[in-house]
């Protein structure tokens, strides 16, 4: 499967999270690196949508729609820093 | 849709008419779906390949085995409509006041959000200087390449061609290396900005390149499309 990256997520992640997400700043839970949501190693063909940590490969996020509902796993971020959040 | 404009055999631009579009950035893309009659849908980003201000308008290449893109390059006629979400992204977009000097890298259609930077910076009058590197397989599968002939202050381009060369081509011939990248580079110290957009294995060999070239990795954005060149 080919590797994208974060900003072929941007349409996806501003449906969950109602909001512009690419230049978010994400920590990864595993090592402890930061980086832009759109430098994450994303890939989108299999039945949901991974974004992994560049450095460490680690699981940052998963979204994946079962039977028209959403499920969302956060689990492998540490912190998520929208810039200027209260611009949108 | 209201006009279709023909890149090279495989590539086209669609200027698109949508309703209470609230404008975009340089550098955004938005997301194409298509339904088919029996419900299925398939999605693709594309990026957007005029400026802020102007009509938005899609660059999209053909992929034989895509599901989007040949409806895209092929069937779409003007008038028929489609779905698309957007503006997307906010990491990798240009605005002038993001400074320079601006070193636009592009593989292939990558060149898509690049040119949008680039029609932005002549339409805001921006004098940062700028060089656009473009690595294209061939003289005829050159995107935008009336436009990008074009001369304009302060901006250079650089196109290498990787697969053939038309007679007397002087210009580089191979893919985008390191030594390419030295000759072509704004330098370090000068503090530069850079975009970097194309296929997977051409944003990562541009990306660290510029790193080893001393390059601020937080001054390097990058859009990848993936193993195929097109996303």
């Amino acid at each position: 499967m080919e590797a994208l990256d974060g900003n072929a997520m941007g349409g996806l992640l501003h449906d969950v999270f109602g909001t512009e997400l690419t230049a978010a700043s994400a920590v990864c839970g595993h090592c402890g690196a930061r980086a832009a949501v759109a430098e994450t190693v994303v890939y989108l063909g299999g039945p949901g949508a991974v974004a992994r940590c560049r450095t460490c490969l680690g699981l940052l996020l998963v979204v994946v729609d079962v039977r028209g509902v959403r499920c969302v796993d956060l689990g492998g971020l540490a912190s998520l820093d929208v810039p200027g959040a209260d611009a949108g | 849709m209201t006009s279709i404009e023909d890149e090279t055999p495989r590539v086209r631009t669609l200027v698109l008419d949508v309703g209470d579009w609230p404008g975009h950035r340089a550098g955004q893309h938005v997301d194409v779906r298509l339904t088919a009659e029996d419900g299925y849908r398939a999605e693709r980003a594309y990026s957007i390949a005029s400026a802020p201000g102007e009509p938005l308008a899609i660059t999209v290449e053909r992929l034989d085995d895509g599901e989007v893109s040949p409806y895209l390059v092929d069937v779409v006629r003007e008038g028929d409509a489609f779905e698309v979400r957007g503006p997307i992204g906010g990491y990798f977009v240009w605005d002038p006041a993001d400074g320079g000097p601006l070193l636009l890298a592009g593989g292939g259609s990558g060149v898509v959000p690049l040119r949008a930077m680039l029609r932005h910076r002549q339409r805001s009058g921006s004098d940062v200087a700028t060089r656009l590197l473009y690595s294209s397989r061939s003289l005829d599968d050159v995107i935008y390449r009336e436009e990008l002939a074009e001369t304009d202050t302060g901006l250079d381009v650089v196109l290498t061609l990787t697969r053939a060369q038309p007679p007397g081509w002087t210009g580089p011939a191979r893919r985008v290396d390191a030594d390419l990248l030295r000759e072509v580079a704004w330098r370090a110290e000068d503090g530069p900005l850079a975009f970097v957009c194309g296929p997977t294995s051409f944003v990562e060999t541009v990306a660290s390149g510029l790193v080893e070239l001393g390059y601020d990795p937080a001054r390097v954005k990058t859009e990848r499309f993936g193993a195929t060149g097109a996303r």
